[in-house]
């Protein structure tokens, strides 16, 4: 028996403690909006908060995500979460959409710990999510935007 | 639902149908008329003859019948109908149609959707407004001049209105105008097309809840992961079932019977060992458990090396000849030694690695099959499903979900058929789910190439003949193997249609063989060809002494259409008539010299160990232009700095979307160029996850990207392939200015590109 703290809720789940928290979070409790790309750590599909910091839920053993706060894209929240999602709308972002999860998680955790990245910040941050659509342009400006707005300017 | 009302729908539908629209309201009155597309096929067993249907309390569901990936499509082909019909987008809901026959061709592939569906989405738009105006002039006795439609409600001349919901009922009574009674809205009074509408699935993709493949869930599903066969035909001999089952969740292991032949596999399934389980994870911890042995079959010494020897002597010899212009081969022999320039160029296979692998629900019942895939051809799916399982195909239903990508894989069915395998062996739902490695290494490739190209120069250097080979195993080896040369269909990708304004052309296709399945990917051979082409084109300029843009104009030569009739060569023109989609140089020019100016061509002065490439393709009926620039350090390290995209697509439906299509499949042919490689050994596919199969990342893409749609009143051309072939050379011609190397063989990464 696991305890886990999933967007703000208490749940238990009967697995092994070694399953990855990707397979629980799908398979377990429903939550698949975290997805599955590469099954090591390579793509960032999978990429979820684990105390704020981004994770990837692939190759981390649930066993280690539990006593943490883990969030989700379902439970997306606070005011860099809302300004990415903004921001993805305003630039028309996704394509196909399936790494947008990933993506957009990778954003905000940038976003929590630097309102005002550098291009290369972003580069940084997000060259560890894989987008086959390749709509990195749009990222870079939607995460420019987002930023612009949590700082309070480009209204 | 009675049964009277029933009949008298279906009959109502049927009429509609008759003409080649197929769209419905609601035609009951009262509370009880409320009809969707859903109710429906529940009520008359799977018959979607519907488009649209107009609820009494208006709203509109308007189906989206070709697949969604990525590239828009669900939300643009509707659009085009709550414009023509004076929807209000709000009031309008998106239903993604199952696979059926009746939709027309749903598979989405070759970049067909608007070209082939634009017209008609009009017609069910303006027959839904007309018949609603007529509805309102019935209901006030007016002449239906008097009344016009805007945006939801029926306007009198008087000022009286009339909500479309209210006028539900008798507009489904009517008699749908025929095709010569439709009036179209003009362009001026379009209200989302052109500029665009949010994409369907937007929030659903920011909360999580879009449905992808992947994501199915239903009750009493199963996981299932598959040992397949790791050479083409190989089949097991061993395993280790009990290590499997003492895994915890995990349920059955299952032999697959096998179902592709060890040449020619078609849409079949692979075969091998399934794992059953309670679990995706517990069933991949079965898989490793299993320890298969295989008999690797008649494919076990194939690879990719002595294939590409035989592919470049084969494109060194005579070929077939798919076009004649002159006579190229007298031309050459008769030139001296210094006023021939003959390049040999290669290209590899590559998968096409979505960023969601090929997976499937299926669920075998009495009544028949139902499946939910995100698949690019829900009918393929639905025929090889009936197949397999030797049902009729109207006792299988293919639900199609979102697609997290494409490109061309998810158009085979073979997941899906493998899914509906294993219900039926387990009597309950299972998903089928492939890992990244199976993904890589069970592709349907991108075919691996070797083309051979010759020039005979005249006096001034500047071209008189061209000829060109090509040898690469064909899409279809994986269909029939008797297939031993590239087919003239696909020797239309870029090489049979070159636009150059030159005396003598030949255009040949090798002899070659397959190791691998082969299929199409995102814009085909249209890659390969494209990259021998532009960069031989870019060797003529540097042989001619000529800038590449300058060169590239005369060798285009002046505004006119091209007949490749009058070379005695067959051309498909993706499937177009070619006088309604010629090949218009004038168009091509268009787009050449608005990217060049777009990039600053010879305008800008380049920093050190800058270069900037040029190159311009047709493909999927559209031109596409790119400049690349690229720095290339002393040491060969390589980053692209920008790539300037000019594009003529004809008319355009929703231009944000089309703009992404546009950069993506730039980045798409910028990712292959750069480090897509698969390669086969004893058989295998060595490579199998992103360590060794790398994608375009972040940090490597253009720090700047421009992406121009020049304004075109002519038909619709495709728009998700057209950007991909011209990144390729545009990037090669970039690195030669840059630093002097001319790469005649991709992937670029691996090659010392260090100078100075």
């Amino acid at each position: 028996m696991v305890r886990l703290r999933i967007n703000g809720e208490e749940r238990e789940v009967e697995v092994d403690p070694t399953t990855p928290l990707l397979w629980v979070l799908r398979d377990h409790l429903q939550l698949t909006g975290t997805k599955y790309g590469c099954g090591r750590g390579l793509c960032g599909t999978c990429t979820v908060h684990l105390g704020g910091n981004p994770a990837r839920a692939c190759i981390l053993p649930v066993s280690a995500a539990a006593g943490q706060d883990i969030r989700t894209i379902e439970g997306l929240e606070g005011a860099a979460g809302e300004a990415v999602k903004d921001a993805w709308r305003e630039h028309a972002v996704p394509q196909c959409g399936f790494c947008q999860a990933g993506q957009v998680m990778s954003a905000a955790a940038l976003l929590e710990g630097n309102d005002a990245p550098s291009q290369q910040d972003i580069d940084d941050a997000m060259s560890g999510n894989l987008c086959r659509c390749a709509t990195y342009d749009r990222i870079r400006g939607a995460i420019s935007d987002a930023a612009a707005k949590l700082r309070g300017e480009g209204e | 639902m009675t049964k009277s009302t029933t009949i008298e729908r279906r009959s109502f539908l049927r009429m509609l149908a008759g003409g080649g629209l197929a769209l419905a309201f609601g035609t009951q009155a009262g509370s009880a008329a409320l009809l969707s597309c859903q109710d429906v096929r529940e009520a008359e067993a799977f018959v979607p003859e519907l488009w649209v249907t107009l609820l009494p309390s208006g709203e509109v569901k308007i189906v989206a019948h070709r697949s969604e990936m990525g590239t828009g499509i669900a939300t643009s082909l509707p659009m085009v109908v709550a414009d023509e019909m004076e929807a209000d987008w709000a009031r309008v809901t998106i239903e993604q149609a199952p696979g059926d026959a009746r939709y027309g061709d749903q598979n989405t592939d070759g970049s067909r959707s608007v070209r082939q569906f634009y017209e008609i989405m009009r017609q069910v738009g303006a027959a839904m407004r007309q018949m609603l105006e007529q509805a309102a002039a019935n209901r006030w006795g007016v002449p239906v001049s008097e009344c016009k439609a805007q945006l939801h409600e029926v306007v009198h001349t008087s000022g009286k209105k009339l909500g479309y919901g209210e006028l539900a009922t008798e507009a489904g009574q009517l008699e749908k105008p025929a095709e010569s009674e439709l009036v179209f809205k003009k362009p001026s009074e379009r209200r989302y097309q052109g500029k665009g509408v949010p994409i369907r699935d937007m929030e659903g993709i920011l909360d999580g809840t879009a449905q992808y493949g992947a994501d199915v869930r239903i009750d009493g599903m199963k996981y299932a992961v598959i040992a397949r066969p790791p050479v083409l035909g190989a089949t097991p001999t061993s395993f280790d079932r009990a290590a499997a089952e003492a895994i915890p969740g995990v349920e059955q292991v299952l032999e697959m019977d096998a179902h592709a032949p060890a040449q020619a596999p078609g849409f079949n399934p692979l075969g091998g060992v399934a794992v059953i389980a309670s679990s995706t994870w517990a069933a991949m911890q079965g898989r490793e458990a299993l320890a298969v042995k295989w008999d690797l079959g008649p494919n076990a010494a194939a690879g990719t090396e002595s294939q590409m020897e035989m592919l470049r002597a084969s494109s060194r010899e005579n070929g077939e000849i798919a076009r004649k212009r002159g006579n190229a081969v007298k031309a050459i022999a008769d030139a001296p030694d210094d006023k021939v320039i003959r390049a040999e160029y290669e290209a590899p296979y590559l998968a096409h690695a979505s960023m969601e692998p090929p997976c499937a629900v299926a669920h075998v019942t009495e009544e028949g099959c139902h499946c939910w895939a995100p698949t690019q051809n829900p009918q393929a799916a639905q025929g090889t499903v009936a197949q397999v399982l030797n049902l009729p195909p109207n006792q299988v239903r293919v639900d199609v979900t979102l697609l997290g990508g494409g490109f061309g894989r998810k158009s085979k069915p073979d997941y899906v058929a493998e899914a509906a395998v294993l219900s039926k062996k387990i009597g309950a739902p299972v998903q089928v789910f492939w890992s990244r490695e199976d993904d890589i290494r069970h592709d349907y490739y991108h075919s691996v190439s070797a083309m051979q190209l010759e020039a005979a120069l005249g006096e001034d250097n500047f071209p008189t003949a061209w000829r060109a080979r090509s040898s690469f195993p064909a899409i279809g080896t994986s269909f029939n193997p008797a297939a031993d040369r590239g087919s003239g269909f696909e020797l239309d990708l870029g090489f049979k249609d070159v636009p150059w304004d030159l005396p003598h052309i030949q255009v040949e296709s090798g002899k070659s063989s397959g190791v691998v399945r082969v299929g199409w990917l995102r814009s085909v051979c249209n890659i390969f060809h494209a990259f021998a082409a532009h960069s031989f084109a870019d060797e003529l300029a540097q042989a001619a002494g000529m800038d590449s843009l300058e060169f590239l104009r005369k060798l285009i030569g002046p505004p006119r259409k091209i007949d490749l009739a009058k070379d005695d060569a067959q051309y498909s023109n993706y499937g177009e008539p070619i006088d309604k989609h010629p090949i218009d140089t004038g168009r091509m020019l268009a787009v050449l010299n608005r990217a060049a100016e777009m990039s600053g061509w010879g305008r800008r002065q380049l920093a050190p160990n800058r270069g900037v490439g040029i190159a311009v393709h047709r493909s999927f009926l559209a031109y596409v232009a790119n400049v690349v620039e690229v720095e290339v350090a002393p040491n060969g390290r390589l980053s692209i700095e920008r790539v300037d995209i000019a594009c003529d697509a004809g008319t355009v439906l929703h231009e944000e979307r089309v703009r992404g299509q546009m950069s993506g499949g730039v980045l798409f042919g910028l990712s292959a160029a750069l480090h897509g490689n698969i390669t086969v050994r004893d058989g295998a596919v060595v490579q199998s996850n992103f360590h060794d199969y790398p994608l375009l990342r972040m940090s490597e893409a253009p720090k700047e990207i421009n992406v121009e749609i020049l304004p075109s009143d002519a038909p619709p051309s495709g728009v998700g392939e057209a950007g991909t072939p011209p990144a390729a050379p545009a990037l090669a011609n970039a690195i030669y200015a840059a630093s002097g190397h001319r790469l005649r063989r991709l992937p670029i990464s691996g090659q010392n590109l260090a100078h100075g």
